[in-house]
């Protein structure tokens, strides 16, 4: 009982001598996630619930259950179970064991963990792999009475599988080998040797007692003198966390959510995948392949010089390129691969066997394809390594693979980065997540697709016409001598071997617009829909020509916007009123005069001429073809 | 060359990387906002996470009529701040039947909360509800996933529950399903404080300790925050005693317990909070409901 409040939480004695220099002291801690695995008798829920008791995150009223439930439900003969702290769901309570992953929480002053508990029973493969997915560190536990067992390699395997490289061999139970170092040493041996053989090169191995709490916070004990290795705690607060060291890896970002609040703002959001982002560093969008430049790296708090791995950011980018949720914005220098087969490491956890050739959704990172896998090549035997024929994965099986992507992603191996080479497998038609997945490599070898654009872009269809596209657009008055002028000038830009396009009523209000008439409203849309058009067609390359009376300025200027900078030329086509109506070429102006019809520009509605336009003609003064020639002389060159 | 993130950078991270890849693929998402302190660093979450855009969703509010004044205050100033929609959503059955904390016990939360927030996220087809629900709240939460499917009458069954790997989050539902998505489950309570304090989020001013009318009911320090009313459905007029108090969680005023304290501070909050030698929760009622297991057994029925 004495030993039970001495182990409660108590508060550390600078919270109450100087909580603001105690609260600096904790914000900058850093986080460390590990997974603990071993079997239901390895003691390992007994562990956690040791470490989260010498830390002092038990409070007393907790305790004080927690002395009750040993009595009436433990496994240590009424004295403390600390294995009760962390079992969760009443059902798995009444069991006595833990049936899925548990993520548990403890600080010290030096760090934040987090560890995901997973069981020792048969579902362990999935739970122990979904733990292992997102941990910088794994401690194995072994009972120090019976040894390296072949659970000892599942786990150890899994471990490796999974890319953790921190490992620590926790020998628990030392207080049932009267704390002996020659059972320790031994076992330390025997580990060693197959642990090198599944590629763990380097690990940590410590003599523990979860129950009696030996070597937990503080080494060595007095039960193992002979130990001169670290506490487990001091170990897991000590232990570089993956990540921070990893400095010299390519930038990555997936793509996942296109961040566009208005016109004026197109951002790219996503998590890093690795690397650093620097303003102006040059970056490829892949699969497409296209390059750009940083222009800002946009928060919440402001814009930043700079960002790197783990971090949530938008970045801004400098050229409007195409780029959507699944891309993958990279280093321009060493961008990621895309392939469409692959040969993967498979882990099932369906309880329907996978089915190969059958479609199931891949998503890797922010891209979600459908796959097809093999047959498998063969499937591991976790507890020999061996490799066994295989002609389908059942549940918690191991597997390799050939998997065929219906189109292609953009990826890395897993080995060389978690986040661009792990995927999971999501059945069709239940949406359940089957199977989880590692790319070993791509079957199709570098076939360098990021070197060249797959799309052929706007500046390729301009290049082809050997042109810089435009949009010459003719306003002015009805009989103001638009459609002359602007066929004039396509046929001096057709003897120039210039690739043109005139949209004028003829050939847009017959079809197009025919559903629109000559209210305000139709007008604005039928100018709108024009501009779309032209704009299409300066995609293609083209220079367009409109000939429309296009009568308000806001729908001029909203034609404009729609274009890149410098390609919308408008062309005043000055023509007095009474000239015009002078001229009546249709005879409309006779007409609406008339009041036969309505809303006529000039006449009962109004035109707004230009303010500012790239060149004004007045058709007073000139001819059709001297007006024309003048628009040719200012646009030139169109190259 | 990188260098290694604190705890908090790397929280932030995570929970903006879950919360955009909801949206992302979510049909028609929506965040639940209780106005508490979790709910607000969920909120400044959410703000970062689409910035310079508003969050593309609305805040829901279940309301039980029963909130404290302050938080129905904070909850409009905030969805003013952010520039979001707010859906306030009132169980229109709990109204006419008059259910009250007081004469209804356990159900009043089943009505008001858990029937309320099925009929608000069924009113409205959304496929996707934020909440700021932690792992270290309680011990079955440890096991709950950041995306967690529930059926079409929003059970949860904690044995058909999909495996999360890495950062790949599967949100593709079935006809009928949805899901309940927890960008804090990776948060403890002392991160929430930290956090608060280093961003300068606002909170509601009662977790902080002030003179407030308080009485006492079965047992518990409760704030008489609508005294007219209270006599209304108590039959009587509580008696009143001007204490400094503040409060560790919020919910219901007459069903959440104060705790004397004269912490006017944020610092000093979490003073207190790391000074005490109890568990976080005791100042809710309903933990306490329906033995150990009263939160599993809400959680299973289609409670937060």
């Amino acid at each position: 009982m004495n030993e039970l409040s001495d182990n409660a939480y108590q508060p550390d004695a600078l919270i109450a001598e100087n909580i603001e220099h105690y609260l600096a002291q904790h914000q900058d801690k850093s986080l460390l996630r590990f997974i603990t695995c071993g079997s239901v008798d390895d003691g390992k829920s007994t562990l956690i619930g040791r470490l989260l008791y010498d830390s002092k995150m038990v409070f007393e009223d907790q305790l004080g259950q927690l002395e009750a439930d040993s009595k009436s439900v433990g496994t240590q003969g009424g004295e403390l179970d600390f294995a009760l702290l962390v079992d969760g769901l009443s059902a798995e309570r009444e069991q006595g064991i833990t049936i899925d992953v548990a993520y548990r929480f403890f600080s010290t002053t030096a760090r934040k963990f987090i560890v995901a508990d997973t069981p020792g029973h048969e579902q362990y493969t999935r739970n122990m792999v979904t733990g292992a997915s997102t941990a910088d560190l794994a401690v194995i536990l072994i009972d120090a009475r019976k040894g390296v067992l072949p659970q000892t390699r599942r786990h150890s395997y899994i471990v490796h599988l999974l890319g953790i490289k921190n490992v620590v061999l926790a020998v628990n139970k030392m207080d049932l080998v009267d704390y002996s170092q020659d059972v320790f040493d031994k076992i330390v041996e025997d580990y060693r040797e197959f642990a090198s053989d599944i590629g763990i090169t380097d690990f940590v191995p410590i003599p523990l007692s979860g129950f009696r709490g030996d070597n937990i916070t503080q080494a060595p004990s007095d039960n193992t003198s002979w130990y001169t290795g670290p506490s487990l705690m001091s170990h897991l607060e000590q232990v570089e966390v993956r990540g921070a060291s990893a400095g010299e890896e390519p930038f990555r970002m997936a793509v996942q959510w296109v961040n566009r609040p208005n016109l004026d703002f197109r951002g790219f959001s996503g998590q890093i995948a690795s690397g650093v982002v620097k303003i102006g560093d040059t970056v490829r969008i892949v699969p497409s392949g296209r390059t750009s430049v940083i222009k800002t790296i946009s928060t919440f708090d402001g814009d930043r010089e700079e960002a790197q791995v783990a971090q949530s950011v938008t970045l801004v980018l400098e050229d409007e390129v195409d780029c959507s949720r699944g891309d993958v914005i990279a280093a321009s220098d060493d961008p990621p691969e895309t392939s469409d087969q692959f040969e993967a490491t498979i882990v099932w956890m369906g309880e329907e066997a996978m089915k190969p050739g059958r479609g199931y959704w891949l998503k890797l990172g922010t891209q979600t394809v459908t796959a097809k896998v093999q047959q498998p090549k063969y499937e591991i035997n976790v507890d020999t390594r061996a490799k066994l024929a295989a002609k389908t994965l059942a549940l918690n099986a191991i597997g390799v693979a050939e998997l065929h992507t219906e189109k292609p992603i953009t990826f890395e191996p897993y080995a060389e980065n978690r986040q661009m080479g792990g995927f999971v497998l999501i059945d069709k038609l239940t949406n359940a997540t089957v199977g989880a997945g590692m790319l070993n490599f791509s079957l199709r070898r570098a076939n360098n697709v990021h070197w060249q654009p797959l799309e052929i872009s706007r500046a390729d269809h301009a290049a082809m016409k050997n042109q810089q596209p435009r949009v010459l657009w003719f306003t002015g008055l009805s009989g103001s001598g638009k459609s002359t002028i602007a066929n004039a000038v396509e046929k001096r830009l057709s003897v120039m071997n210039r690739h043109t396009f005139l949209l004028d009523g003829d050939n847009v209000r017959h079809g197009l617009n025919r559903d629109l008439g000559f209210t305000e409203a139709d007008r604005i849309e039928n100018i709108r829909r024009i501009g779309e058009v032209a704009k299409l067609m300066t995609d293609a390359g083209l220079i367009v020509l409109t000939a429309f009376i296009s009568p308000f300025r806001a729908e001029r200027q909203m034609v404009r916007d729609m274009m890149p900078e410098g390609e919308f030329i408008e062309i005043f086509v000055d023509t007095p009123l009474e000239v015009a109506e002078e001229r009546d070429v249709k005879g409309l102006y006779k007409k609406a005069r008339a009041g036969e019809l309505k809303n006529f520009t000039g006449i009962d509605s109004p035109y707004e001429p230009p303010e500012n336009p790239e060149i004004t003609v007045n058709t007073v003064a000139m001819t059709a073809d001297e007006a024309a020639a003048a628009i040719i002389e200012k646009i030139l060159p169109l190259k | 060359m990188p260098r290694t993130l604190t705890h908090l950078e790397r929280l932030e991270a995570e929970s903006i990387h879950i919360m955009r890849e909801v949206v992302a693929t979510a049909h028609k998402p929506v965040m639940l906002y209780s106005v508490g302190k979790d709910s607000a660093v969920m909120l400044h979450l959410a703000r970062k996470a689409f910035h310079p855009s508003a969050p593309p969703f609305p805040l829901l509010h279940v309301d039980t009529t029963w909130k404290f004044r302050d938080m129905y205050a904070m909850r409009d100033r905030m969805a003013e701040t952010s520039g979001m929609e707010l859906l306030v959503w009132q169980n229109e059955e709990a109204k006419e039947q008059g259910i009250n904390p007081f004469d209804h016990g356990s159900l009043h939360t089943d009505m008001w909360k858990t029937q309320g927030l099925k009929q608000a996220l069924d009113h409205y087809g959304f496929d996707a509800a934020f909440g700021g629900a932690r792992r270290d709240e309680e011990k079955s939460r440890a096991k709950e996933r950041v995306i967690s499917i529930r059926n079409a009458s929003h059970g949860w069954n904690p044995k058909a529950q999909r495996p999360e790997l890495w950062n790949v989050y599967n949100t593709r539902l079935s006809k009928g399903e949805s899901m309940r998505v927890f960008p804090l489950s990776n948060w403890t309570e002392l991160d929430i404080w930290q956090y608060i304090m280093g961003e300068g989020i606002d909170i509601v001013p009662l977790y902080l300790a002030a003179p407030r009318p308080t009485f006492v009911h079965e047992g518990q320090l409760l704030m008489a925050d609508d005294v007219e009313r209270l006599e209304r459905v108590m039959g009587r007029r509580p008696e009143i005693t001007t204490r400094s108090v503040r409060f560790r969680t919020l919910g219901c005023f007459p069903l959440t317990g104060a705790v004397e304290s004269e912490a006017s501070t944020l610092a000093e909050v979490v003073q207190e909070m790391l000074l005490t030698t109890t568990s976080e929760r005791q100042g809710r009622v309903i933990d306490r409901d329906e033995g150990g297991a009263g939160m599993e057994k809400k959680k299973q029925e289609g409670y937060f």
